[in-house]
C-alpha cells in the first residue's frame, strides 16, 4: 500500500483504493456484485451520482448507503448484497 | 444543531460555486451544501487520477469565508430552514436567502437488458471512473444523445478505456446543422474541437442507438441499431444517456413554480433568477439544461441578487441571454427520435427499485394510481429514474415530490419539529 491509498475491507477482503475513490469503485476493483433487486437480479451502479440507489451497500454497520456517494476510508467495513 | 446563513446555496457545482463567490464577495455569510463528498458538482467532479481544470480550481479555491457543507443531503424544508442529514445526523440550516443550484441528472431510457451490471449512464460511468472505478483496458460503447457523450468518452479514454464507438441518436443532418451554428459561440466551438481531437480514432455514429443489452449476470454484448441496420458487438460497458433532466424536487417542495417548454419540469425564474417564492433563487441546470457557461453566469446573478446587489446582477443579463440561446439550440438539434420510446418490451423492467415491468403499467394513466397498484416509483429512488423515463415515454408525468425528498434515517425524521411543516404533511 502506498501513501496515496487507503485500505478498506469489503466482504472480509482487503482492497486498496486511491484516496478520494468511492466505495463503489473499491467494490468494482474486487469485482463482486453490489446488490440484488427484489426478484433476485444482480444489480450494479447505474447513475454514478446518487440518484438511482442501485449501489446501496452496508458501510460500517449502516445499511442502505449509496456506495457512489461515500469515499473509501482506511479501515472501513463494507458488505455488499446484504 | 442549527446554523444560520445570510445566503445558503444548495449544490456545489459551477452554478452554486459562482453564487457563493458572488454573495461572499459582498460580505454575506454563505453556506454551500452538497450531498457529494466533495465540491465540484458533476462537471467539475473530483478526479482521483487527474488534476482539475483551471476554471474548477479557481472556482473552488477563491471561496475563503464560505462554509463548505459537503456530504449534506437535504431531506425536508421549513420556514426559511432546511432539514439536512450529514454523517447520519440531523442538521438544521436557517437562511436569509436560498439559492437552488441543484443541477441535473441523466435521462435514462429503459430498453431490454438495461438493468444488467455493466450498463450505466454515460455521464454516470464518467463520474464513477473519475472516482476510481477501474476502466483501464475495458471495452466501452458510449451511446445516447448530446454533447455529454463526447465529454464522457474523452474522460473514459483518458482513464485507459478502449472506447469502441460513440452512438448518437440524432441524425447526421441535425448534428451538422448544429455544428454550423456552433460558430456563433466560439468558446464552445473550440471546446468541441478539443474533444474531437482527444477522441481521434474513435468512430462517432449518428442516427444510431443501443437497442438491446445481453449477458447472464453482467453485460456481454449489445445490439446497435443504425441507418445501415442492426449489428451485435461485444463490450464490457455500455455508457448510455439521453441528455439531462433538471433536478426540481427541492424547488417543488418549497412551492416554487415550475414550467418549461419540454416534457420535464424546470424551475421558473425572473431575470434576476428569483423564483416565485420570496427569498428563493435558482440557477443553472435546475432552470433548464444550459450547460457550464450558463450555470456560471446564472449562479453569479443569483448570488448577487440573493445578497441584494441587483444593479450588478443586471449587468450580466445580456450574457445570460446569449448562453441560454445556445441551450435552445441544443434542445432543437438533439431532440429524441420517438423510435427510442419503443425500445422497452412488455417484459422490460421500468421501475428498477421494485422490479415493475412495462406490461404492468398499461392500465394506468396516472403515476399515483400506478404506484398504489404496482409499487412503481415506490422504491428508494422515489421515482427519479422510472418516473422521469415514463414521463419522457409519454405515459404519465411524475408525481409531485413529498418530503422526505431523499430517504433519511429515522433519527433525522424524528428530529424534525413543527417548523418542518412539509415533513409533517409528507409523513
Amino acid at each position: 500500500m502506498t501513501a496515496e491509498q487507503v485500505r478498506l475491507m469489503i466482504n472480509g477482503h482487503a482492497v486498496d483504493a486511491p484516496i478520494g475513490a468511492s466505495v463503489a469503485a473499491a467494490i468494482a476493483m474486487l469485482d463482486v456484485h453490489v446488490r440484488r433487486s427484489p426478484s433476485g437480479e444482480r444489480r450494479a451502479p447505474l447513475c454514478g451520482m446518487g440518484v438511482c440507489f442501485e449501489c446501496r451497500v452496508r458501510i460500517d454497520g449502516i445499511a442502505q448507503q449509496r456506495a457512489c456517494m461515500v469515499e473509501a476510508r482506511e479501515g472501513m467495513q463494507v458488505r455488499t448484497d446484504d | 444543531m442549527t446554523e444560520r446563513y445570510d445566503v445558503l446555496v444548495v449544490g456545489a457545482g459551477p452554478a452554486g460555486l459562482a453564487a457563493a463567490k458572488a454573495a461572499a464577495s459582498h460580505g454575506a455569510r454563505v453556506g454551500v451544501l452538497d450531498a457529494q463528498p466533495r465540491a465540484g458538482g458533476q462537471v467539475w467532479r473530483h478526479d482521483v487520477r487527474h488534476a482539475p481544470a483551471r476554471a474548477a480550481r479557481k472556482a473552488m479555491s477563491a471561496l475563503d469565508g464560505v462554509d463548505w457543507l459537503v456530504g449534506h443531503q437535504v431531506v425536508a424544508t421549513g420556514q426559511q430552514r432546511l432539514l439536512v442529514e450529514a454523517n447520519g445526523k440531523p442538521v438544521s440550516l436557517d437562511y436569509g436567502s436560498l439559492v437552488l443550484a441543484t443541477g441535473a441528472r441523466e435521462l435514462l431510457l429503459p430498453f431490454p437488458g438495461w438493468t444488467l451490471p455493466g450498463v450505466t449512464g454515460a455521464g454516470g460511468l464518467q463520474s464513477l471512473v473519475k472516482q476510481g472505478w477501474p476502466i483501464a483496458g475495458k471495452r466501452v460503447v458510449v451511446a445516447g444523445s448530446g454533447p455529454l457523450l463526447l465529454a464522457a468518452a474523452a474522460s473514459l479514454r483518458r482513464h485507459g478505456a478502449q472506447v469502441l464507438g460513440i452512438y448518437e441518436q440524432a441524425s447526421s443532418q441535425s448534428i451538422h446543422a448544429f455544428a454550423r451554428q456552433l460558430l456563433r459561440w466560439p468558446g464552445r466551438a473550440i471546446q468541441a474541437a478539443k474533444l474531437r481531437a482527444q477522441l481521434a480514432g474513435v468512430p462517432y455514429h449518428f442516427g444510431s442507438w443501443a437497442s438491446v443489452a445481453r449477458g447472464g449476470d453482467r453485460l456481454r454484448t449489445i445490439e446497435l441499431h443504425g441507418p445501415h441496420g442492426t449489428q451485435t458487438i461485444a463490450c464490457d460497458h455500455l455508457a448510455v444517456g439521453y441528455g439531462l433532466v433538471p433536478n426540481t424536487e427541492l424547488a417543488s417542495l418549497l412551492g416554487c413554480a415550475l414550467g418549461g417548454h419540454g416534457k420535464h419540469p424546470q424551475v421558473r425564474v425572473d431575470e434576476l433568477m428569483h423564483t416565485s417564492v420570496d427569498q428563493v433563487y435558482a440557477a443553472g441546470e435546475a432552470c433548464g439544461i444550459g450547460g457550464l457557461a450558463t450555470a456560471r453566469i446564472e449562479g453569479r446573478i443569483a448570488g448577487l441578487a440573493a445578497t441584494g446587489i441587483d444593479a450588478e446582477a443586471r449587468t450580466l443579463m445580456t450574457r445570460r441571454g446569449h448562453e441560454r440561446r445556445f441551450a435552445a439550440l441544443l434542445q432543437q438539434h438533439f431532440s429524441l427520435n420517438p423510435q427510442l420510446y419503443q425500445l422497452a418490451t412488455p417484459e422490460t423492467l421500468i421501475c428498477r427499485c421494485e422490479d415493475v415491468p412495462l406490461s404492468a403499467l398499461d392500465d394506468f394513466a396516472d403515476a399515483r394510481e400506478a404506484k398504489l397498484a404496482t409499487r412503481c416509483g415506490m422504491g428508494a429512488c422515489q421515482g427519479r429514474i422510472c418516473g422521469t423515463a415514463l414521463n419522457e415515454l409519454g405515459r404519465f408525468p411524475r408525481e409531485s415530490p413529498r418530503s422526505p425528498i431523499f430517504p433519511a434515517r429515522l433519527a433525522t425524521l424524528a428530529s424534525a419539529d413543527s417548523s418542518h411543516s412539509d415533513l409533517d404533511r409528507g409523513l
